[in-house]
């Protein structure tokens, strides 16, 4: 299982043509306190760069964008009785959607794990 | 998801408990032209703590000044009775234009005895503020402006108890009382008051002297510092209006439901600015108002739309996450008809509306100190 990045902040785990889609530690750090996070219905389809989800934190509304293309084939919904998962594990518990992948050659356009340090140091 | 990294700070103010933020490890904000505190350990857990125990804030960027000489000219700005205010109390008032629009909302007070007044005034404002009564009471009063003191916050249910160890006379006062004290050989100017709706103190102190006395209260292990982040949610939960939001020069003490800052005597007299004006508007019931309101999920932010039955019918002018509420709270100006507490209205977010209701504030209990 491969992990990319996309250059607004969200991570990308691919198991076979699924992709798990979540913000990274950085991005939830700078956002503060999650407390709403808004999910797309199970089935829709975004192109890549679509708004997907929105993150809201104490401050201030943010978006998530699809960093690939496909189809929601799952959300996570213990985001909605415990938002702060996604201050608490961004990596894991606190992930976002689970898309259904369409093209995959579009992960070539993101960044692997050294190239998102670079990105945010 | 898109991140804003720090913003340069080339031409932004400090005040003089800037190093102090830094060594606590603030993230820092460019606010009313200050890099100031915009958290410390997160907004959630500061504004938690403020409730709970004790949060120490630093509001250095208000503007303080001092007014002395006939009151009479400055009372003609603003909506209080200047000659009911005795030695050692304070007032909330409204500094308004000509049409009775509110050009700020600030603090009057009479902590120095008969030497006239202490004023302290939004940061974003201070400059025309100042400009505007200097210029209204010239040759009658004078204004000085005072640039060599900080302005810090202390506030929560232990902040009485905090402060009484250091300055023990200070838990003599109630809520909106003032004096001027004594800390360790430097002259504070305490007031018991602030802006999160918990018992505490708001306290001026000389600029040289305001790292060295803050670390002082900080190192009570009740008193955690608290940034701007959480001053916002704290205010808005306690239904606290923010100038240039919940109020402005186009809103008017009527519409703005802050008629009880306009004092009884000024009312009968109709010597305030705008008075007619506001008199005939308060007798009409005015269009719109001011009003809180509750929902679930996402919180809607300042600038959302309210509708009812595909009508626009106001505009959320403040709004959030409520840490102790535990869901979003916020401000509106609404069609007076509508503005009943309990009344269903929905407000558009990203496209959809949202079911949310016309709430009265405070959303939390105020727990100011009136006394035993």
């Amino acid at each position: 299982m491969s992990v990319k990045y996309t250059k607004d902040h969200e991570w990308v785990k691919i198991d076979g043509d699924t992709a798990t889609v979540g913000i990274t530690s950085y991005a939830a750090e700078q956002l503060g306190d999650v407390v709403f996070v808004e999910l797309p219905d199970v089935g829709k389809t975004f192109d890549q760069g679509d708004e997907m989800a929105v993150v809201e934190s104490v401050k201030a509304a943010s978006e998530v964008y699809a960093p690939v293309s496909g189809e929601v084939v799952a959300v996570n919904d213990g985001l909605e009785g415990e938002p702060q998962k996604v201050n608490e594990s961004p990596d894991s518990d606190g992930w976002f959607v689970k898309l259904k992948l369409g093209d995959t050659s579009q992960l070539d356009s993101l960044m692997d794990d050294a190239a998102y340090q670079a990105h945010i140091s | 998801m898109p991140v804003t990294g720090p913003e340069t700070m080339t031409d932004t103010l400090r005040t003089p408990l800037y190093d102090l933020h830094t060594a606590l490890g603030a993230k820092m904000t460019p606010f009313a032209g200050y890099d100031m505190p915009l958290q410390y350990d997160g907004i959630m857990a500061e504004h938690k703590h403020t409730r709970e125990a004790a949060g120490l804030f630093d509001v250095s960027h208000m503007g303080q000044a001092h007014y002395t000489g006939e009151e009479a000219a400055l009372e003609k700005l603003i909506t209080a009775d200047l000659s009911a205010l005795a030695h050692g109390e304070q007032k909330y008032t409204l500094l308004l234009n000509e049409q009775g629009g509110i050009r700020d909302d600030l603090m009057v007070s009479r902590p120095f005895g008969d030497d006239g007044l202490f004023l302290v005034v939004n940061a974003a404002t201070k400059a025309d503020d100042f400009a505007h009564i200097a210029k209204n009471t010239s040759g009658k009063g004078e204004l000085r402006v005072i640039g060599d003191r900080a302005l810090i916050a202390l506030q929560g249910p232990q902040a009485a108890d905090v402060f009484s160890a250091l300055v023990p006379d200070a838990a003599k006062l109630v809520f909106m009382q003032c004096r001027v004290f004594t800390m360790d050989g430097t002259e504070i100017w305490v007031s018991r008051s602030g802006y999160t709706g918990e018992d505490g103190f708001e306290i001026s102190l000389p600029a040289d002297r305001a790292a060295e006395i803050t670390q002082k209260i900080l190192d009570d292990e009740r008193v955690k510092p608290v940034g701007l982040g959480a001053r916002d949610s704290l205010r808005l939960e306690a239904g606290l209006c923010l100038y240039g939001h919940d109020m402005n020069e186009e809103t008017t003490p009527v519409e703005a439901v802050l008629m009880w800052a306009v004092a009884k005597p000024r009312r009968e007299r109709l010597d305030f600015p705008g008075a007619a004006r506001v008199m005939q508007m308060l007798a009409d019931k005015p269009a719109r108002k001011r009003v809180g309101f509750t929902m679930t999920g996402a919180p809607a932010r300042e600038g959302a739309e309210i509708v009812k039955d595909g009508q626009t019918i106001g505009v959320v002018t403040s709004g959030g996450f409520g840490p102790s509420v535990g869901g979003p709270v916020g401000m509106a100006y609404i069609d007076t008809e509508f503005g009943a507490p309990g009344t269903e209205i929905e407000i558009l977010l990203r496209g959809k509306a949202r079911p949310a209701q016309v709430t009265k504030m405070p959303f939390v209990e105020q727990r100011y100190y009136r006394g035993e």
